[in-house]
Formats: C-alpha cells, structure tokens, sequence
C-alpha cells in the first residue's frame, strides 16, 4: 500500500486529485491538509510516501514546507502558474500537474511515480536542487521560514543580522535570538540577494546593511562589526568582496 | 556631449577667461598705438566691463527666453543695440579720466571699430548661449519623454497582466474541473460566472467613470468565484450607505484593491477570512474602505506582491493629478486601505 497525503488550500483542488485517486487502489490517502503547517504536522505523523501538494498555499508555500521537512517523502506537485516553480519542477520534480490537469495526465504523474518507486532510488539530492531553483523566486527569497521546536517561524530576511555555519546546519541570528535551518552555506550564498549578503568567510554570511565598522586583525584578515555589537571574522577573500560591493 | 557637461560655474568661469583676455588683448593694442600703460589698461578694462555687461544680460535673456525661428533677427537688433550701447559708455565715459587731446582724438576715430568688435562679440556672445540653452532643454525634453514612454508601457503591462490573472483563471478552472464531477449544477454555474467576469474584464476602458453599484455588480462576480474556490475560509461584507451607488469612480479601480485584500487575508492566516467592503459620501468625495485580516509578525514585505496598491495609487493620481486619494493602515491584524475619489 502507497500511502499519501494531499495538501493543497482549495478544497475543490483536493477533491480533483481524490476523485483521480479512485483508480489506483493501491495508493491510500491518509489525510488532507488545508495549509503548510497542517501538512508539516501530517508528513511527520504519517511518513508518507507520496505527497500531493500545492504551491501557493497561507502561511508557508508548499517549497517552505518542504523546507522544513527532515526526510522529505516523494512530491508531485500541482499548481496553477508560477514561472519560477515551473522552472524548478522542470528540472527536478518526480512530476508536477499544472492546473487544470486531466485524468490522463495525472495517470501519467502517478505511473512516473511508481516506476520511480519499484526502481528504489530514494531522491533526497533531487529535492535538496529543486528547493535550491524554487528558492530563486522573487517571492521566496524574502523570507526564510524555520522550525523552533514543533513552531513554525518565518523571518523577513531585512531582519537576519548575519547566518553563521553551524556543523550540519546554519544559524540565522536576528534580533530575537538564533535560529537553526537544514541548509548549507552555499545555498544560501546562492539565495540571498547578493546586494544584501556578503558571505566575508567559510563560516559566515553577514547583511551588508547591519555593517557598521570594519577593523583589522590579525594579518590578512579583519573584523566586521554590526550595529548588533557582533563582531565577525573577514577572510581575505571576504575582504576582498566586501571591497567591492562597499566601493572603498 | 562634452558641452552638456559644462556645470553654470564653469561656463561663468570661462567667461570671465575671455573678458580678461580681450582686455588684455585691447590693453596691448592700444599701448601699441603709442599711449602709456595706464591710459591703455584703463581704456580696455572699462570697454572690457562694459562688454562684459552686455553679453551676462544677451546670455541671462536667452536662458529664459530661446528665440523661435523668425525672431532671430530681434536677437541681431537686440546685439546691434547693446553694441551701441557700449560704445556709447565709453565715449562717454573715457574723457573724463583726462588723458589729454591725442587720446580724445583716437577715442573719436576709434568709435566705429569699437562699435564693431563689440558687435561681432556680443552677437558672438548670444549664439553661444542660445545653442547652450536651446541644448539643455533639448535634453530635458527628451528625457521627459523617455520617462513618460517608460511610464506608458509599465501601464500597458500592467493592464494586460491585469486582465490575464493567470493564477485566478487556472484556479477557477481548476474548481470548475472538481465540481464538474460531483455537482455539475454549480460547475454550470461558476462557468457562467467566469466568463461574465472576463467578458466585464475586456469590454472595460480604463479611462471611463462608472457608478459605484455597476463597478460592485462586476466585483460581486469576482468575489463570488473566490468563494467556490476556497470555501467557507472567505466571507465578505459590502455595504453602501444611501446614495453613494450613484457616485462614479474609474472602472476596475476596487478590482486589485479587493484581489490584494484576499491574497493577503487569505495567504496570511489559516483562519476563516471576512473580506468587507464599504462605501460612504462625503463632502463631494466617494469613500470606499476595503479591510482584510492579516499578520503583521509574518506578513511578507508588500512591495514585492503587487503593483496592486501602488497602481492604484499611480492610476489615481493620473486621472485626479492628486497623490492623497488612497491611503492604507494597519493596526490590530486588520490592515485598511481608503480611497477617495473626487464627485465632480
């Protein structure tokens, strides 16, 4: 037994993939789920292997959910029309349905499924490069959504002071205190608006506008100071970099 | 263009180069003649002041003032003029500082060359400042244009991207494909709906004033679309008091205003959504208030969303050349946007 979850925040768009489901009694539907968070709680109750879900959803859209996800199951998406996850389906989905899909079509997503399933090629790598190409989107990079404990909290990237490597994880410091997310450093060098982050070292990316000092130290190497008082270590690559996007 | 650069200061600078040149220049030629230093550096210094006066009021006139085509012959009479007058000051002038008769015979034969090189500088004089102005304002013209072309196409854009909605129509047709299912009745239904929305949509110009009620009639297609799509979340309320149906306002002005309220009352939280809608008269203003839920702690930034509200804004100013018709709050999770539009 198949089983899967659907999350999507149009009841009716819930109800099309239910009634298109009738045909494969192998795949089990366990719940629906109306928002990200409810389909975060869902995912981590269940462990499904196979998620419909929807992009635009309240709250966190469907890549911030997957986000957060640890060990995401299997997606096929369904969505109406978003160039930058068009683009990002394109490249990595198991499949993505553009709505209003038919029930070939969907047959087609779910064929592709199963045979990726039977094959049993898990494809965490597949989602980690499609959440890299989504998080391109203007919308996206606006915000960075993080799991504190079983909350979810969404912070506004104008309020993240700077992100420090964390072993597996990175750490976005704000104002209110450090949050952890599942993500590299180079994701982020690569998401972040480069006019507003500066990665100034292997461990550190820092917001250009909460720079307020840069001192010397050591040889090579400096130290930037942000309004926060945290001091930051710049290589001298970083330096560099800094240069530049300064004009000093 | 190396000319447009030229900063007042510099231009000024330059002139006063030139005047102390040509006094230089007079000084010489006059010493030449065989007068000492004094009576020749005092003759070109006045005649140099005296020129120097005649082209800052020929360069002051022609920077507020550039000459059409068939007038340049009032800027030649206009240089002849000032010519003269110079060379009247210092006929006039010279003699009192009593250099002595020779000098007084020279100063008389001299008149009518004076006469000329003033002439040829001053006129010299004018058709520098006129291609410097008539440049200048070249530029701006042009530049102007560039900006309002510019403006001109973000609307065209923005119109088309308007009308399209692609995220709206996919959706709906979306919900159409569910109900068609299970309650082909409201599928009819919505199919209905939907293109009576599109056909108001196309057949809308932009430039018309339409009655309040009209403009709610097209919007209640819309609102009634949302509702199939998501349910019991969204709930709206639209009141109008008294006769405020009759008050005109531009088409398709509450369509974003209402579409933007939705989109965030309806992304922002999970809860049930009541959008309202209300519309007052006031001192010779329609005041519509349009208010949604929202979350200010996880509210996305608004300008990345939508031109909606600021296209409004842009919209109202274009047709009412006023930037305080629209203005938004946002206080206890409900964010407000009023407009006022004008009852002529």
């Amino acid at each position: 037994m198949i089983r899967a979850l659907i999350i999507d925040d149009e009841p009716l768009a819930r109800m099309v993939v239910l009634e298109y489901l009738q045909a494969f009694k192998q795949i089990e539907v366990l719940q629906e789920c109306g928002d990200g968070f409810e389909g975060l709680k869902a995912i981590q109750q269940h462990q499904p292997d196979l998620i419909f879900l929807d992009v635009q959803m309240p709250k966190i859209n469907g890549f911030e959910m997957l986000e957060l996800v640890e060990d995401p199951p299997a997606v096929i998406f369904a969505t109406a029309f978003d160039e930058y996850a068009i683009k990002a389906f394109e490249a990595h989905a198991i499949d993505y349905l553009l709505k209003p899909f038919s029930k070939e079509r969907f047959d087609k997503a779910i064929e592709k499924y199963l045979a990726q399933a039977t094959a049993a090629t898990p494809a965490p790598k597949q989602t980690e490069t499609l959440l890299e190409t989504a998080a391109q989107s203007p919308a996206q990079n606006e915000r960075i959504v993080v799991k504190t404990g079983t909350k979810v909290k969404i912070i506004a990237v104008q309020d993240v002071e700077y992100l420090q490597a964390d072993d597996d994880y990175v750490s976005v410091i704000t104002a209110e205190g450090a949050f952890l997310k599942n993500k590299t450093m180079n994701f982020f060098e690569k998401t972040l608006d480069p006019r507003q982050f500066i990665r100034v070292h292997r461990s550190y990316i820092i917001a250009i506008p909460q720079i307020t000092r840069l001192d010397p130290y050591e040889k090579d190497s400096h130290i930037a100071i942000l309004k926060s008082g945290a001091k930051i270590p710049v290589s001298k690559t970083g330096y560099a970099k800094l240069k530049q996007v300064l004009g000093i | 263009m190396a000319s447009s650069q030229l900063s007042p200061s510099k231009l000024f600078g330059a002139f006063a180069i030139c005047g102390v040149v040509w006094a230089a220049l007079q000084a010489y030629i006059i010493n030449s003649f065989g007068f000492v230093w004094v009576t020749a550096l005092t003759d070109s210094i006045l005649s140099a002041l005296l020129l120097s006066v005649a082209c800052w009021l020929i360069n002051n006139n022609l920077r507020y003032y550039q000459p059409d085509k068939g007038s340049y012959i009032y800027l030649i009479i206009w240089c002849a003029a000032l010519a003269g007058g110079c060379t009247a000051a210092a006929r006039w002038l010279l003699p009192l500082f009593d250099f002595g008769q020779v000098y007084l015979n020279f100063l008389q034969q001299s008149l009518t060359i004076r006469l000329f090189t003033d002439f040829l500088a001053i006129g010299w004089m004018a058709m520098i400042s006129a291609l410097f102005y008539s440049q200048l304002d070249h530029k701006k013209t042009e530049q102007r244009k560039t900006e309002a072309e510019k403006l001109a196409r973000d609307a065209e854009l923005y119109n088309l991207r308007q009308q399209l909605q692609p995220h709206f129509l996919f959706n709906s047709l979306n919900s159409i494909n569910a109900l068609i299912g299970f309650k082909p009745d409201q599928a009819r239904k919505m199919i209905h709906q939907l293109s009576d929305f599109l056909r108001g949509t196309l057949k809308k110009d932009d430039q018309l004033l339409v009655s309040l009620s009209d403009e709610l009639q097209h919007l209640n297609l819309y609102l009634e679309i949302e509702k199939v799509r998501f349910g019991h979340r969204l709930q709206t309320e639209i009141s109008c008091d008294g006769n405020c149906g009759e008050a005109l306002l531009p088409s398709m002005l509450l369509q974003p205003l209402v579409e933007n309220a939705i989109k965030f009352g309806l992304y922002d939280t999970t809860e049930a959504v009541t959008v309202s809608i209300r519309g007052e008269i006031e001192d010779q203003y329609l005041i519509i208030m349009i208010q949604n839920p929202y979350d200010p702690k996880t509210s996305r930034p608004r300008k990345g969303t939508g031109f909606g509200l600021s296209g409004v804004q842009r919209r109202l100013y274009l047709i009412f050349a006023r930037n305080d018709l629209m203005e938004t709050h946002a206080n206890d999770n409900i964010f407000t946007t009023i407009i006022k539009i004008p009852q002529l």
